[in-house]
């Protein structure tokens, strides 16, 4: 009895379809990737085990940068155009309409009032942290307070009871940033009823064996445990 | 498909004179172009998203509002000064005029004087841990505790942001005696 021949198959895979589904894919991540903003002012934040994500959508952003100076950034671009018109007539700036649109569409506001009008000239790439920033060391000059006054003047006027358009304060400030103008941007923003602020930290794992461990154990939290 | 069909088209004129071509295989083995398929989409999974940076909520209490003074118990306070190269000083209860009852302690160590304090006072609603930030020291030196606090599950704290010159002078004097040791 003959048995029946197996016919022998080819061991060759064609791995066409599998090439472009993983190039398919490829492109998916390459073209919905955002890439992180080119910032303008380099600062090292601090980490914590804090995991709320920072507001990405309606914050005025103050940075502080390694050498204490200050300087402010908003996504909102009709607020801060709206607030540089209110501190241009108070302060008699003469800034025209067009200038104040370019400074409302610049990446960072960091200069003082009197030279804000020669600064509305300066390219993007010579805004870094070589800029003297936003005065706070004085405080009877303290113009970061202004600024805020004006964004609050602003925020009132749009009548934003919407707790959606509400805008969120963050504070950004470098690691080796001292505590006496962190302790006047702070004094900026509670002269002007704004108690409550966020400040930007990297994310951190939580100690294992701590407190707060044991709490998001109970919880039932996933919780990466990091050592130290 | 990665290979041309070749097979049919074989019926070309051969004469005497016409060398006969050696015939190549078409398939390409696309396994390489796989890997490095797979090997950049499992970079950009792993480089993308990670660096969300995330926030920590600030309260500050009102200083234009006569707000009440808060009820301390000195049992339950642990003052906190910071000071400089990342140096921490504390005492609990009230400072005494010679600094006698201030001890010195840093980040790491920290963490064990905060949990003893908590376990020492008898109600968890009377710790009270106080940070008064001095002149020399750092905006990571502000988060790093207020997150130890929140590490240690501290409820209660204020962070002072009124530089007295006080307190000030008193930590400068401290950071001056720690200097001292140091060398």
């Amino acid at each position: 009895m003959g048995r029946a021949k197996v016919k022998r198959k080819s061991t060759n895979v064609d791995m066409t379809a599998m090439c472009d589904v993983a190039f398919l894919l490829l492109t998916f991540f390459i073209l919905t990737t955002k890439f992180k903003p080119d910032e303008k002012i380099p600062i090292t934040t601090p980490s914590s085990v804090a995991s709320k994500i920072a507001p990405e959508k309606n914050f005025i952003l103050i940075s502080l940068d390694k050498n204490g100076h200050a300087f402010l950034n908003s996504d909102m671009v009709p607020v801060k155009e709206q607030a540089l018109d209110l501190i241009n007539q108070e302060q008699n700036l003469g800034l025209t309409p067009g200038e104040i649109h370019k400074l409302a569409i610049m990446p960072v506001i960091g200069t003082s009032f009197n030279n804000l009008k020669a600064y509305s000239q300066l390219p993007n790439e010579q805004l870094n942290d070589k800029l003297p920033g936003i005065p706070i060391q004085d405080t009877a000059n303290n113009q970061l307070k202004v600024w805020m006054k004006a964004f609050v003047s602003v925020q009132q006027g749009l009548g934003a009871d919407d707790p959606q358009k509400k805008m969120a304060i963050i504070l950004k400030g470098d690691n080796v940033a001292k505590f006496p103008e962190f302790k006047n941007v702070i004094a900026a923003l509670t002269e002007n009823s704004i108690l409550e602020f966020q400040m930007v930290t990297n994310p951190e794992g939580v100690p294992s064996g701590t407190e707060l461990w044991k709490k998001a154990q109970a919880e039932g939290a996933t919780v990466t445990p990091v050592n130290g | 498909m990665a290979e041309m069909d070749t097979s049919s088209k074989d019926t070309g004129k051969k004469g005497p004179g016409v060398k006969k071509g050696k015939k190549m295989s078409t398939r390409v083995d696309l396994t390489p172009m796989v890997d490095l398929g797979f090997l950049l989409i499992t970079f950009f999974m792993f480089t993308t998203t990670m660096s969300q940076p995330t926030s920590m909520n600030l309260k500050m209490p009102d200083d234009n509002k006569d707000t009440k003074e808060q009820n301390v118990k000195q049992s339950g306070a642990l003052t906190i000064w910071l000071g400089a190269k990342d140096r921490l000083y504390y005492y609990e209860g009230e400072l005494k005029p010679d600094l006698s009852n201030v001890q010195v302690s840093n980040y790491k160590d920290i963490r064990k004087v905060i949990l003893e304090k908590k376990a020492a006072v008898a109600n968890p609603d009377d710790v009270f841990m106080i940070v008064m930030p001095g002149n020399q020291s750092t905006y990571k030196n502000i988060i790093d505790i207020l997150d130890e606090f929140s590490i240690d599950v501290v409820e209660r704290y204020a962070l002072v942001n009124k530089v007295d010159t006080a307190y000030s002078a008193d930590i400068d004097k401290m950071d001056a005696i720690a200097d001292q040791a140091g060398q």
